[in-house]
């Protein structure tokens, strides 16, 4: 499969600070490439070597075959960005904006349609400050798609956004790569990254601590499942040997076991064997958000 | 590129669109200068060698219309461009810009264009209405006038962009710009002449761009001829306010 970016032991630093030490990773053409990681570990700068918004230290980088080192503002030019804290003049109108943006392009679709796609026709002639927060987003995700991109960058765009507004922006997002392109998406929304990426890249004090599917991430780094229910038997010491369990806590009346594989259909089974049967019986799966507090130790990390 | 000529096209509209900007180019240098031509009148006592001294040997509005001519430059070179660009960087507008592929060029070229063209709509509108209104002259070299302005406007242009590279934030480059702007305006020819400033006033003018830029106009205006020292002096104010604007330009 064709490369859209290829990263190989980016490092970059501020003097003695290492904001980026020794990321590799590639992303494909068609994929929904996800960055996670706590404040400060990374994931902008290297978002920002990548379109040559700064300098790198050292390493390679490759982004649609080029070296944005040295050809930062033509690699510009050929995809689409949303940074964050980045805007547009106040007063500018819709239409104003996308026809600039189309402007630097010779191969820019045509921004009505892309205004009729966006939901923006009957803003055209709004001027940007008088646009909601998802009028924005969606001004900016067209902008950043005026030019036809084959790879867009998506800095946190839904930071700041209410539910429903983040909901709509992740429409947005798997409408953009159905449109063809290669998405590499910043974000710190688990729950985000989790619904829209097909690999994900964990940075955690400057380096990939993980790096596979959200699936692949679960299984390897979110720890056991649990089996919770509420019970008066006093011993429950047999659970231990029940198959895929690793352990058994209790807090009162509410025993957790925890476990692996298909430890639910084997406790619900024991326990019915011995005529328990808790109408509170339910199942709690790790989710990328305990592989990720597990990756990067659960308390930022700044 | 396509580019440029869209962005110097966007940002005259948004110049017109926004209040602050138009107040200090078009409005306040009008008001001020019809207010002094109300009070001293244009006509000059040719018996008094201290008054012809002091008004260069022309009636008050005379003098006063090539030095609101030159204020116009300074509000846009002082004010408007440097808070734009301030506000611009502030506001993550040009981080946005760079993000999408516009080279500095593109950004600078559009600024100054729009400054020039601000500069010389109020040029016009001033000469104008003063004729209208006062009977004032036209200028008595024309080319010569034109260079001076061109020189004049470039240098105000450049002051601008070295203000918008070197003031942090819009408030900097607000409270920064405005407080050259009246200092200038009051000693360097929109204020009281020259001739009966104190001497401590008029060295300090000597070190204003717009004490220079206003003789300049004034003297080509009134037909005395090209002032070499001030044209050379307000040369040196481009070239050194130029560089160093380009080499201190930042995006973010």
């Amino acid at each position: 499969m064709a490369r859209a970016v290829v990263v190989r032991n980016l490092r970059r630093t501020y003097g003695e600070v290492v904001a980026v030490d020794d990321v590799s990773f590639h992303v494909d053409e068609g994929e929904i490439f996800g960055i996670i990681g706590p404040n400060g570990s990374g994931k902008t700068t290297t978002v920002e070597c990548l379109q040559g918004l700064r300098s790198r230290s050292g390493g390679e980088v490759e982004v649609l075959g080029l070296d944005p080192g040295s050809h930062g503002t033509q690699v510009r030019q050929l995809i689409g960005s949303q940074l964050q804290e980045s805007n547009l003049p106040d007063r500018i109108k819709v239409w104003e904006a996308l026809d600039l943006f189309a402007s630097r392009s010779r191969s820019a679709v045509d921004w009505r349609e892309l205004a009729e796609r966006w939901g923006l026709t009957g803003k055209l002639n709004a001027v940007f400050a008088s646009l909601s927060g998802g009028q924005q987003q969606r001004l900016f995700v067209a902008l950043a798609l005026v030019n036809a991109p084959r790879l867009v960058f998506l800095d946190e765009m839904t930071t700041g956004l209410d539910p429903s507004a983040r909901r709509l922006a992740w429409e947005l997002i798997a409408a953009v790569r159905e449109h063809g392109a290669t998405v590499v998406l910043v974000t710190h929304f688990m729950d985000e990254a989790e619904a829209l990426c097909d690999r994900i890249a964990v940075f955690h004090r400057g380096r990939v601590a993980a790096l596979d599917t959200p699936g692949g991430l679960v299984a390897a780094h979110g720890g056991d499942s649990r089996v919770i229910f509420s019970t008066g038997e006093g011993d429950l010491s047999w659970l231990g040997s029940v198959p895929c369990v690793d352990g058994v806590a209790r807090r009162g009346r509410r025993i957790e076991v925890s476990g692996h594989g298909a430890v639910l259909a084997h406790t619900a089974a024991a326990l019915g064997a011995r005529g328990i049967y808790p109408a509170d019986l339910h199942f709690e799966r790790p989710t990328l958000e305990d592989a990720f507090l597990n990756l990067v130790g659960g308390h930022g990390g700044q | 590129m396509r580019a440029t000529p869209k962005l110097t096209w966007i940002e005259m509209k948004l110049f017109f669109r926004e209040p602050m900007a138009l107040i200090f180019s078009f409005a306040f240098p009008f008001f001020v200068m019809f207010i002094l031509a109300g009070v001293f009148g244009n006509e000059i006592d040719t018996e008094d060698p201290e008054s012809l001294e002091v008004w260069r040997g022309v009636g008050p509005a005379d003098y006063y219309v090539p030095a609101y001519v030159g204020i116009v430059m300074a509000s846009m070179g002082l004010i408007s461009l440097p808070l734009r660009l301030a506000t611009y960087r502030e506001r993550g507008v040009l981080r946005r810009f760079r993000a999408a592929g516009f080279p500095a060029g593109a950004i600078i070229i559009s600024q100054v264009a729009v400054a020039l063209g601000i500069a010389a709509v109020g040029a016009i509108a001033i000469t104008v209405s003063s004729t209208l209104f006062y009977g004032t002259q036209a200028p008595e070299m024309p080319l010569a006038t034109l260079g001076a302005w061109l020189l004049g406007a470039g240098a105000f242009a450049a002051i601008g962009i070295f203000l918008g590279a070197i003031l942090p934030t819009a408030r900097t480059a607000q409270g920064g710009g405005l407080i050259l702007f009246f200092m200038m305006m009051f000693i360097s020819g929109g204020g009281p002449p020259r001739g009966v400033l104190t001497t401590s006033m008029r060295t300090l003018s000597d070190f204003l761009p717009l004490t220079h830029v206003v003789l300049m106009l004034q003297e080509t205006w009134l037909g005395y001829g090209w002032d070499t020292r001030a044209s050379l002096i307000t040369v040196a104010f481009f070239v050194c306010t130029a560089a160093a604007g380009l080499f201190r330009f930042r995006w973010g």
